[in-house]
């Protein structure tokens, strides 16, 4: 009713993915001030090189845990465990390999991409079991996975960082295929088939109705237990994937610092991306805008010359804001403020307005 | 009371007194598996060398009782640790106006953000989140490498040994444990203790009670925030440096502790000496590592893991069956 009368210019800023899209935009153009061939993207040896491919290549691995992550949080839950997830897929398939009389044939690959992503569904299925069936929270159920997982992968390498040389593997992360780095395409592939499975079936709807009220969701016949595993392994098995990248991407596997701070970064992707921390409702074009925000972040940190470390402090600036502009509490109360503001002025106007509001 | 009652009242028991069997039953295998493992000084090296894990414990068990999470302690101790560093060697500022100083920041700190999920309605664990963000980042404008620190009074405190007959303890030990007793006071002697325990219970039922559930909520946080910056000081004491890199995963230490030490993740139940049982425990796996000497410490890792899973699925059996 009020998008109908409303002019054009509100009518775009009220689209859900117009305020992560300003952000993208305007942090991309700050780096073209800097770097004045921001945007050039040229072919060279058959491969695409540019900053834009760059911050693609480099975020495909976030794009796709945020995902998984995405999933998890519109049914109201969280995992923790991904980052862990990340460094025990990567370890499992470099040990594999490394063991191997032929490490550079396209079996010995797929045998150890197939060991990564089984393993993941029996992590995801184990987080699901203790979230849905013994009802822990979530929080609690994955942070079991996020502490222990890193002495199981630290324990899979022996400590040490194994280095591996196969021409297939190295394409999952590094390789290119058809101009294009081969982990964006991987990424769009999961991407869109994540958009057509929750979008033109019911799935997305039920995970809503699931992330709304789990009770009212079961009473109307939901298998709710069952939605609710099933996100976690499929986060697991997203985690899993980005692992397989990320070790592919540098031809090794460190038990201790792959997918370090991952769960951290895919929650604010998601959050920035528009996904309500309360679930109920998820925007999977939010999330990859998110991410690219994020990975665009870091590229411009890195570009500007600042201390890549005190990324962190800008990160927790953008949390809290980004939180306290979704808090329905906040928007309350700066909309009770404003409201005794007109108040003082036109005293019967606008009592009944920050009522609504605060509803 | 008749035997049903017992019953009802000893199931509440169950996960602290596995923790005690736990900790007896690791104490006598060590014992027996390894030379030297059974001395007075095993122990006391338990507190020692646990000291500032025990304080930071102590303020995230005020906060699960409340229901909530504080994931920004381990984020907290390092920039305490990196702050006094920081301040005593490349300032000198005197000691005794660093420590009041990072005390009173861990504090404010934590205030801020119990303010912040109160007043807000965010999730604990989000603002916490973000607080840990923070706090890590701020380590790192300060310096990006580690500071070493050479004040003769933090040597001081590092090197007294206060003995015990044969045996000796630290300073920081010593600190630990008051904090502990007047954690364990507060808990259960206080008003605050009380509405500790009422708004973990139910926040509605406390709130409608008229207890001051804001004024507890950021109480605990604050609290949090100060054990967190004590356990930082207590770690400067034990490392003589300030790096941002210290106490990675800390957080989960300390609620592995508190969880192991029988507090209930969802609020209202729990015991403070129960989370001291909690450190030991964890203590404990460290020290049969080290006295086992071909495990490798990623087994820390995991056994806290394993543990920690046993008791959260203890936890929900119990609690199910008492509705």
């Amino acid at each position: 009713m009020s998008t109908a009368t409303a002019s054009p210019v509100k009518a775009v800023t009220r689209y859900r993915l117009f305020w992560p899209a300003v952000v993208l935009a305007v942090l991309l153009l700050a780096n073209l001030a800097f770097t004045p061939d921001f945007f050039a993207v040229h072919l060279q040896g058959g491969h695409l090189y540019g900053s834009l491919i760059d911050i693609l290549h480099f975020g495909a691995p976030l794009i796709l845990v945020s995902l998984g992550m995405t999933l998890v949080i519109a049914t109201g839950g969280i995992d923790l465990s991904v980052g862990s997830t990340v460094a025990i897929a990567g370890a499992l398939a470099c040990l594999h390999i490394s063991q191997s009389a032929s490490p550079g044939s396209l079996g010995t690959v797929l045998t150890a991409v197939g060991i990564a992503l089984g393993t993941a569904l029996v992590l995801g299925f184990v987080n699901g079991v203790l979230v849905a069936r013994i009802g822990v929270q979530p929080i609690i159920a994955t942070l079991i996975l996020m502490v222990a997982g890193r002495g199981v992968a630290q324990l899979i390498t022996d400590g040490q960082i194994i280095t591996v040389t196969s021409d297939p593997y190295k394409l999952i992360g590094g390789g290119y295929w058809l101009t294009m780095p081969f982990a964006i395409l991987l990424s769009a592939v999961v991407v869109l088939a994540t958009v057509l499975l929750t979008r033109s079936t019911a799935l997305g709807l039920l995970l809503e109705s699931v992330g709304g009220n789990p009770v009212a969701s079961r009473l109307v016949g939901i298998r709710a237990a069952r939605l609710v595993a099933l996100v976690y392994v499929f986060s697991a098995l997203c985690a899993a994937l980005a692992g397989l990248m990320v070790s592919s991407n540098v031809s090794a596997a460190d038990g201790n610092n792959a997918g370090l701070w991952i769960e951290l970064d895919a929650i604010l992707a998601v959050v920035l991306g528009g996904t309500s921390l309360n679930g109920g409702r998820f925007s999977i074009g939010g999330t990859v805008l998110g991410a690219l925000i994020i990975q665009t972040l870091s590229t411009t940190v890195y570009t500007i010359g600042i201390p890549p470390e005190t990324t962190l402090v800008f990160k927790a600036f953008v949390v809290i804001v980004v939180c306290l502009i979704q808090s329905p509490a906040f928007r309350a109360k700066l909309a009770g403020r404003g409201a005794r503001a007109r108040r003082t002025a036109r005293p019967h106007a606008a009592a009944p307005k920050n009522r609504e509001v605060g509803a | 009371m008749n035997a049903n009652a017992l019953l009802t009242r000893l199931r509440g028991q169950i996960p602290l007194l596995v923790t005690a069997v736990l900790l007896v039953s690791m104490f006598s295998v060590g014992s027996v598996q390894y030379d030297g493992f059974f001395s007075g000084q095993v122990v006391l090296n338990l507190f020692i060398d646990n000291a500032f894990l025990l304080v930071v414990a102590v303020g995230m068990t005020f906060v699960v009782l409340t229901g909530g999470i504080d994931l920004s302690v381990g984020a907290v101790v390092a920039l305490s640790t990196m702050v006094s560093a920081w301040l005593v060697e490349k300032h000198g500022w005197p000691p005794l106006l660093v420590i009041p100083l990072v005390l009173l920041m861990g504090t404010v700190g934590g205030w801020v953000m119990g303010w912040v999920i109160h007043v807000f309605e965010i999730q604990p664990f989000i603002v916490t989140l973000a607080g840990m963000f923070l706090a890590r980042g701020l380590c790192y404008t300060i310096s990006i490498e580690s500071i070493s620190i050479t004040n003769p009074q933090y040597t001081a405190m590092a090197q007294t040994r206060i003995p015990l007959g044969s045996l000796f303890v630290s300073p920081s030990a010593v600190i630990a444990l008051l904090v502990v007793a007047v954690g364990f006071v507060v808990l259960h002697y206080t008003r605050l203790g009380r509405n500790v325990y009422a708004l973990g219970g139910s926040e509605q039922s406390a709130l409608l009670m008229g207890l001051p559930v804001q004024r507890t909520k950021t109480a605990v946080y604050a609290i949090s925030g100060f054990c967190s910056a004590l356990g930082g000081v207590l770690l400067t004491f034990y490392m003589l440096s300030g790096y941002g890199l210290h106490a990675v995963g800390l957080e989960l230490d300390a609620i592995a502790a508190v969880v192991i030490g029988g507090t209930l993740l969802t609020g209202g139940s729990g015991y403070l000496l129960g989370t001291l049982l909690g450190v030991l425990v964890l203590g404990l796996i460290q020290t049969v590592i080290s006295f086992q000497g071909t495990l490798s410490s990623w087994w820390t890792r995991i056994v806290i893991g394993a543990l920690l899973f046993v008791f959260i699925v203890l936890q929900r059996l119990i609690t199910a069956r008492r509705r």
